[in-house]
């Protein structure tokens, strides 16, 4: 019930907010602007949807930012200098991704660290190694990359509806029935309940970790990939910063950073916020950029606040005695 | 001492536990420990703090490896070496605090990691249809759909329970389980546990509430300072005996001699409580302590005594009632209001409520007279010096250098840290909680010498302690606690292991009589 109240007040703001940017500006109403929030936050919602079950499982990962980085230069190189097919580079920077998600996950099992440090240590080498290969922008101009920055489904209004905003809706889709229809979502849930009871029930703690960690780096790559669409270059310095919007968006959209709780529609809501925010500070001309991380730092202590005050609401009435009916007690 | 654990004959056992053995540092946990529990048998496992009670079950379950002995299980001899492999074997255990996941639903604490599914994807409905009906076998109709948090504690433990026999658990290890539950839920909890037994499953009952063993248990062991003291049937043993298993020593092993006692009206009263308690925690009780006199607090575990020490000394709030030290009028809100008035307190977890394990023997010892005279007004190196040197060689700590960290001291060593650090406030009253509990059989005697001395130069002295025939030696009353409550003092000449026994297990039989 308060997972989907929270869920519920992100939507809430989120249809409140669009309509007061829609009363200032008319034309933000449209498939048009809104299939543009959408293309232009394709990376941000694949990344929170990799996000939302670290952060379920009681964890984080501050690598994805650099994550991306890395990707976007590995892949141009690849595809410009190195001749490989773009194809198999997406595949061979995915494999890599994997591999650098799974060794944290095993780092913070096996010595039993906590993932803020793991995953901070994970972002240095990722950036770093990003600077080694190429400190400059390199533009990629493969033909797979103008056709599929060509293709788009036209949406009635002139909106069109491209690849990457497509790629990013089916990849929510598959993370949320991964999240809440499978055996392995439970087990995320279950991990950020209790880590020692999770593993008293016979779940394989460590097996799983391991698997969380290599979502998230694999769908960092993923917008790495999306993202080298979007920019139709790499470069070691994009997406700094990426972590925390995805954070950001996670936490707006109803997620205990203490893990537990959340969905995957909820942190999509997160991060259509952000995008809307940055919508309006481009409508209206006269803002400085910057509104947008100040507006979201805003946002971000009325969320945690409500939440705090939900919860606090919630534990007042769980006092009374909550539903337990035997049956052979008739007195 | 064979002959009389051995099961009945007409119960195959289950679990078998022969000369089990558990040592940490010096201290023997578990002392060649004999346990067997048949099929469809609830049995009583009972002791005081520090019997070995949780060091038994820590072993059966894999949390802790065995020195010596044998554990057998359907006459396979099993060594788990983690919870899971326990569990795996068959030994499921519930403890007080729940160990399932409050975030989840019911349905997905019975089935998690097991869950039915078609295609990969978790069948939702089968999955809470299962659940409901796995737990209409129990008496419970409820949501399962709901997190696991929205229920009572005592749907939580028998959802850890029919988790855990549904997992094919033959042996059921219920720790304190009653704890938090109120009469109802008791009840509950007592058909379900009825039902297992009548299907074949062990069930071994850990409690202090003596009603409810004798209510629910076939058989009980008994187990004091890690040793099995014996096995009996509920049914053929009095509860005078009983309690004379859990506290007493035989008679013959009574070595001390009484104190020599005055007439204790002769003494000035200096701490007086009237009517002081808290709903719910301790009956209100009327308590005076005079200057050089020791008043023992008797009773089972979870009978009030602790409680009285923590109302006692401001560490929990009472509610009811007025305290006066020499006549008058006093505020008692926090330990700090009391160590402000003179009062110390040694607690009983010693380890995780009294010393700092980390700073040295001068450090521990200086603490609280530190805390008093505040941080502006720091006591000098030399003066802490003095005053660590001064009680280590007054109490005889050994080794006797006030820069060893006080975790490297044995367990007497430590205690005696403890009551230096009390002493040097000079205090009026000092509570003692088990000052002997976990200290080797010569610091004992040493202890016991020390508590009179201190009495001796005009300190009130109160002090907690299950082995009665300590308390006897020392004490000049005796206040007996039952179920929270004082109920009777003993003073002069009535004050013998005897006549504790006797006031601590009074009308409680014939109460059973009337109930049953």
């Amino acid at each position: 019930m308060k997972a989907s109240t929270s869920i519920a007040i992100t939507a809430v703001v989120l249809v409140v907010g669009f309509v007061l940017c829609a009363l200032q500006f008319p034309n933000i109403a449209s498939t048009r602007v809104v299939a543009n929030l959408l293309t232009d936050n394709a990376f941000l919602g694949i990344v929170a949807a990799g996000m939302i079950f670290v952060i379920i499982s009681g964890g984080i990962d501050l690598s994805v930012g650099s994550v991306i980085g890395f990707t976007t230069v590995f892949v141009a190189l690849a595809v410009e200098r190195w001749g490989i097919p773009p194809l198999a580079a997406f595949a061979l920077v995915l494999v890599l991704c994997a591999l650098f998600g799974a060794a944290m996950g095993a780092i913070i099992h096996v010595f039993d660290l906590p993932p803020f440090i793991v995953t901070l240590a994970g972002m240095f080498l990722a950036r770093g190694v990003s600077f080694l290969l190429s400190t400059e922008s390199i533009p990629i101009t493969a033909p797979i990359y103008s056709a599929v920055s060509d293709f788009a489904i036209r949406l009635p209004g002139g909106g069109r509806l491209t690849a990457i905003a497509i790629a990013m809706l089916v990849i929510l889709v598959v993370c949320a029935l991964l999240l809440h229809l499978t055996r392995f979502g439970a087990n995320v849930y279950a991990l950020g309940g209790s880590r020692a009871a999770t593993a008293l029930m016979g779940i394989p703690v460590g097996p799983m970790t391991i698997r969380i960690y290599m979502l998230s780096s694999v769908l960092a790559g993923l917008a790495g990939i999306v993202f080298s669409f979007y920019t139709a270059a790499g470069y070691s310095l994009s997406a700094v910063g990426v972590e925390l919007d995805t954070i950001a968006a996670v936490v707006i959209g109803g997620t205990l950073l203490t893990g537990g709780q959340g969905s995957v529609i909820g942190t999509f809501l997160g991060v259509l916020i952000q995008g809307m925010i940055q919508t309006y500070i481009n409508f209206d001309g006269t803002l400085s950029s910057w509104w947008t991380k100040i507006a979201t730092g805003v946002l971000l202590f009325v969320f945690i606040a409500l939440q705090q005050g939900l919860m606090a609401l919630a534990r007042r009435s769980s006092v009374k005695p909550a539903g337990a009916k035997p049956v052979g007690a008739s007195t | 001492m064979s002959d009389s654990s051995a099961p009945p004959a007409t119960r195959p056992a289950l679990l078998d536990i022969r000369g089990l053995t558990k040592s940490f540092g010096a201290l023997k946990a578990l002392d060649d420990v004999d346990f067997t529990l048949g099929e469809g048998e609830i049995h009583a496992l009972l002791g005081e703090n520090g019997a070995g009670k949780s060091t038994l079950i820590k072993v059966v379950t894999g949390v802790f490896a065995r020195d010596a002995g044998t554990v057998r299980l359907a006459n396979r001899e099993i060594a788990p070496r983690s919870a899971k492999d326990a569990l795996d074997a068959g030994i499921a255990t519930v403890y007080q605090e729940v160990n399932l996941l409050p975030n989840l639903s019911v349905a997905q604490n019975l089935y998690l990691g097991r869950q039915p599914t078609r295609f990969g994807v978790v069948r939702e409905a089968e999955m809470k249809r299962r659940a409901h009906a796995l737990l209409l076998d129990y008496g419970l109709d409820i949501d399962v759909g709901a997190p696991l948090a929205s229920y009572s504690v005592a749907v939580q433990h028998i959802t850890a329970i029919a988790r855990a026999v549904d997992l094919s658990a033959r042996v059921l290890i219920l720790d304190e389980p009653t704890a938090s539950l109120d009469r109802h839920e008791v009840e509950i909890l007592f058909k379900v546990m009825r039902k297992l037994a009548a299907d074949g499953i062990g069930i071994v009952f850990v409690s202090h509430f003596l009603d409810q063993v004798y209510e629910i248990c076939d058989r009980v062991t008994v187990l004091r300072n890690g040793r099995l003291i014996g096995s009996r049937e509920i049914a053929q043993l009095p509860r005078l005996d009983l309690i004379r298993m859990m506290l007493g020593r035989e008679l013959a092993e009574t070595t001390h001699e009484r104190a020599a006692s005055q007439p204790d009206t002769a003494r000035e009263v200096c701490v007086s409580f009237k009517g002081f308690g808290k709903q719910g925690y301790l009956a209100p009780f009327d308590l005076e302590l005079r200057r050089g006199e020791v008043v023992g607090l008797a009773g089972l575990l979870g009978s009030g005594r602790t409680e009285t020490a923590r109302l006692v000394f401001g560490a929990e709030r009472a509610d009811s009632g007025a305290a006066t030290v020499d006549g008058k009028a006093i505020r008692l809100n926090s330990p700090r209001d009391a160590a402000g008035l003179g009062f110390g307190y040694c607690p009983e977890e010693r380890k995780t409520e009294g010393i700092v394990a980390e700073l040295t023997v001068r450090e521990n010892i200086v603490l609280a007279l530190q805390a008093r005279r505040g941080l502006h007004r720091p006591l000098s190196r030399r003066e802490q010096d003095e005053i660590a040197l001064r009680y280590i060689r007054m109490l005889d700590i050994r080794p006797p250098d006030p820069e060893r960290p006080i975790g490297l001291l044995s367990g007497g060593n430590q205690q005696k840290a403890l009551l230096a650090r009390w002493l040097a406030t000079s205090p009026k009253l000092l509570v003692l909680d088990e000052p002997t509990r976990g200290i080797d059989v010569g610091a004992h005697a040493e202890i016991i010498r020390l508590v009179r001395d201190l009495c001796e130069q005009g300190l009130a002295l109160l002090v907690i302690s299950s082995e009665l025939d300590e308390i006897v030696t020392y004490s000049n009353r005796v206040i007996v606690l039952r179920d929270r409550a004082h109920v009777e003092e003993l003073k002069g000449d009535a004050v013998e292991v005897s006549s504790i026994l006797a006031a601590i297990a009074a009308d409680a039989p014939a109460a059973q009589e009337v109930a049953s």
